[in-house]
């Protein structure tokens, strides 16, 4: 791998030589783990090992649900609870699995939020930073599908209306959204195919995390300064980092035990806090619950979806411009879509010559906004389409377009960064004072009298 | 590749567009029906028609059959349902969708009530515009709407993004696109209609 020197692997054993003259796969495994890291990363670089435990977690706990699990409309509801109830510890697997979806997300939402504020996803990392959102996609298309299948109301009502985004597209959308389900309603083909890409669609997340990883090892990681590590030589580099073994897996390690023990209380003692009661009831494709409301991690998407009707000029003018083709349904399905292009599009939309938001004083108020925004709309997204929470919504959505498409440009012209540091180095002493080199010993400090 | 600068044509140029060539078609070829399985199966298509005794339906009430996979609502409206849906008439011009949306009308037929009522034959002991037959799809995306009168406009509620349908199951506010469409129906006798065309 190019990028920071560093020693590289070197067989030192005959069968070391053998095989790494044959496959070096040895080698790769100890490039990747040793890579240089930048020494000042703070608590906010831990998710990415969290996210990777969790795939790990899903895959596991969700081949073994398979072994248990009937896609068929007569069955599935049934076959879940005899899997909560009759299968050998299949309940406790079951809410890992479910809450680990959970989990997923909010790491993901750490990751993300991290990666914005840092500006991780400026160059040189944006082909990073597009893989990470092709995993999201993969993450919400997998989690969907999921959802579907314990065949509860809220699974089917729920995809009822998310094939129905589909139908919304212009001329092909009936087409397309019978094409989706196999039929003109939801049923048993849309329940049998569902499963078997949720099935399929997690290997190819993990696909994805093996080129995110290989994507930022070839940059090199970012960091809380966003100072690039220096390269001019492995001495300079080396005050730069520390290798990824056994300094920050060790470190990691300890925020995932953290973590994981606020899961397991949540998989132990609520572990449908996150769900629906509805989605306990089969599925009756007669009667639609009153309220119908997707998991907690779509809900910002969700309430942009909804905000979008015919009284809003955004909406009127798009359907004037465009003859009618784009109507207020269209138009919410764009929306919705187009929130997560706008995060995609961050790299090129953000003009500031500083990376990180550490730096950068008036853009750092607006991000603490759009954090705000996106709680906001999260819970707008769980309120009931009507009152005052549409246009609370509205607000909301209009904020997360205005933050990418003109906060973002704006900023890097009126605004003064403050300074960063000349390198990590001296960003890591002055938080934790000087570290002696090797061979050297500290200096005495006598404390004040 | 010396010979791509050549523009005079050589057997290796040959052999690379006519496998190029080839290889595309087969893939597409090869891709098409791992496409087309996704679309209804023969099975899914042959349920084009169904028969429902109605004959248990009360005025004001209104019953839910399957039809397709989708939920049919068959109403029997009261005289005061009626009579709302024709007051409901005159708002025809400023309705998102004037459009009747009646499979065994035309297309261009206008959103009145009467277009939308499933008509009565003669000798039925039924008042004429007293059964509404239409999809119980929001047209938004496809929750099932609450009927009895529901929403602000007496009719159908749909709760998953709020859209209002009025008596005659017409949008008129939210953000469904539009009218809940009538499908094909006809009366077999004075208690069966037939909903869908018969398979031919």
């Amino acid at each position: 791998m190019s990028g920071i020197p560093h020693d590289h692997y070197e067989p030192a054993t005959g069968a070391e030589k053998w095989l790494h003259s044959r496959l070096p796969v040895v080698g790769l495994l100890y490039d990747t783990l040793m890579i240089p890291t930048p020494r000042n990363l703070n608590w906010m670089w831990i998710w990415g090992i969290v996210l990777t435990f969790t795939l790990v977690l899903q895959i596991a706990t969700g081949i073994v649900l398979v072994m248990h699990y009937v896609p068929h409309v007569d069955m599935a509801f049934a076959s879940v609870e005899h899997i909560m109830r009759n299968v050998n510890g299949g309940h406790m697997i079951r809410y890992f699995h479910m809450n680990g979806a959970s989990l997923f997300f909010v790491a993901v939402y750490m990751h993300i939020f991290r990666g914005l504020y840092y500006g991780s996803y400026k160059a040189p990392r944006e082909v990073t930073w597009i893989i990470g959102m092709l995993i999201y996609l993969c993450m919400m298309g997998t989690a969907f599908m999921g959802y579907v299948l314990p065949w509860g109301q809220m699974s089917f009502h729920g995809t009822a209306v998310i094939t129905g985004l589909f139908g919304a597209v212009p001329f092909v959308g009936e087409g397309l959204q019978t094409w989706l389900l196999g039929a003109g309603a939801v049923g048993q083909p849309a329940l049998n195919r569902f499963f078997s890409l949720h099935y399929l669609l997690p290997f190819v997340i993990a696909a994805l995390v093996v080129v995110h990883i290989w994507a930022f090892h070839t940059t090199g990681n970012n960091n809380p300064t966003g100072v690039e590590v220096r390269r001019g030589s492995k001495e300079e580099a080396d005050k730069d980092t520390l290798p990824f073994w056994p300094y920050f897996v060790i470190k990691d390690l300890f925020a995932l035990a953290v973590i994981l023990t606020v899961f397991m209380a949540i998989v132990g003692f609520m572990p449908n806090y996150l769900g629906h009661p509805d989605n306990y009831i089969e599925a009756n494709p007669l009667a639609t619950p009153t309220h119908i409301v997707p998991e907690w991690y779509f809900l910002p998407f969700y309430a942009i979806l909804r905000a979008f009707d015919d009284s809003v000029w955004v909406v009127q003018f798009a359907s004037w411009i465009s003859f009618g083709i784009i109507d207020a349904k269209f138009f919410g399905v764009i929306a919705m879509f187009g929130a997560i292009v706008v995060m995609a599009l961050a790299p090129w939309l953000d003009t500031s010559s500083v990376r990180s938001g550490r730096y950068r004083p008036m853009f750092r108020w607006w991000f603490a906004l759009l954090v705000v925004d996106f709680i906001v709309l999260m819970w707008a997204g769980a309120m009931p389409a009507e009152g005052i929470y549409p246009i609370i919504a509205l607000i909301g959505s209009a904020y997360w377009f205005a933050y990418f498409l003109v906060i973002l440009p704006l900023l890097g012209v009126i605004e003064t960064p403050d300074t960063p540091p000349a390198t990590i180095e001296d960003d890591f002493n002055a938080h934790y004072g000087h570290v002696a080199p090797k061979g050297e010993q500290p200096p005495v400090v006598y404390p004040a009298e | 590749m010396s010979h791509a600068e050549d523009h005079q044509g050589t057997r290796r140029d040959f052999i690379y567009y006519a496998t190029a060539g080839a290889g595309a078609v087969v893939t597409g070829a090869a891709v098409w029906p791992l496409i087309n399985q996704m679309n209804p199966s023969a099975d899914v298509l042959a349920l084009s028609s169904i028969r429902q005794d109605v004959s248990s339906v009360q005025p004001g009430s209104q019953l839910v059959v399957l039809f397709q996979g989708k939920p049919i609502f068959i109403r029997r409206r009261t005289e005061e349902e009626i009579a709302l849906a024709a007051r409901q008439d005159e708002g025809l011009d400023n309705m998102p969708d004037p459009l009747a949306r009646n499979e065994n009308l035309p297309a261009e037929t206008p959103a009145t009530d009467a277009n939308r009522a499933m008509p009565t034959p003669e000798g039925f002991p039924y008042v004429p515009g007293e059964w509404l037959v239409q999809s119980g799809v929001c047209t938004h995306l496809g929750c099932v709407p609450v009927g009895d009168g529901a929403g602000e406009y007496n009719g159908w509620f749909c709760p998953c993004h709020g859209s209002h349908y009025d008596a005659s199951g017409r949008i008129r506010k939210g953000p469904a696109p539009e009218n809940l469409p009538i499908p094909f129906a006809v009366w077999i006798d004075e208690t069966t209609i037939q909903l869908g065309e018969e398979a031919s």
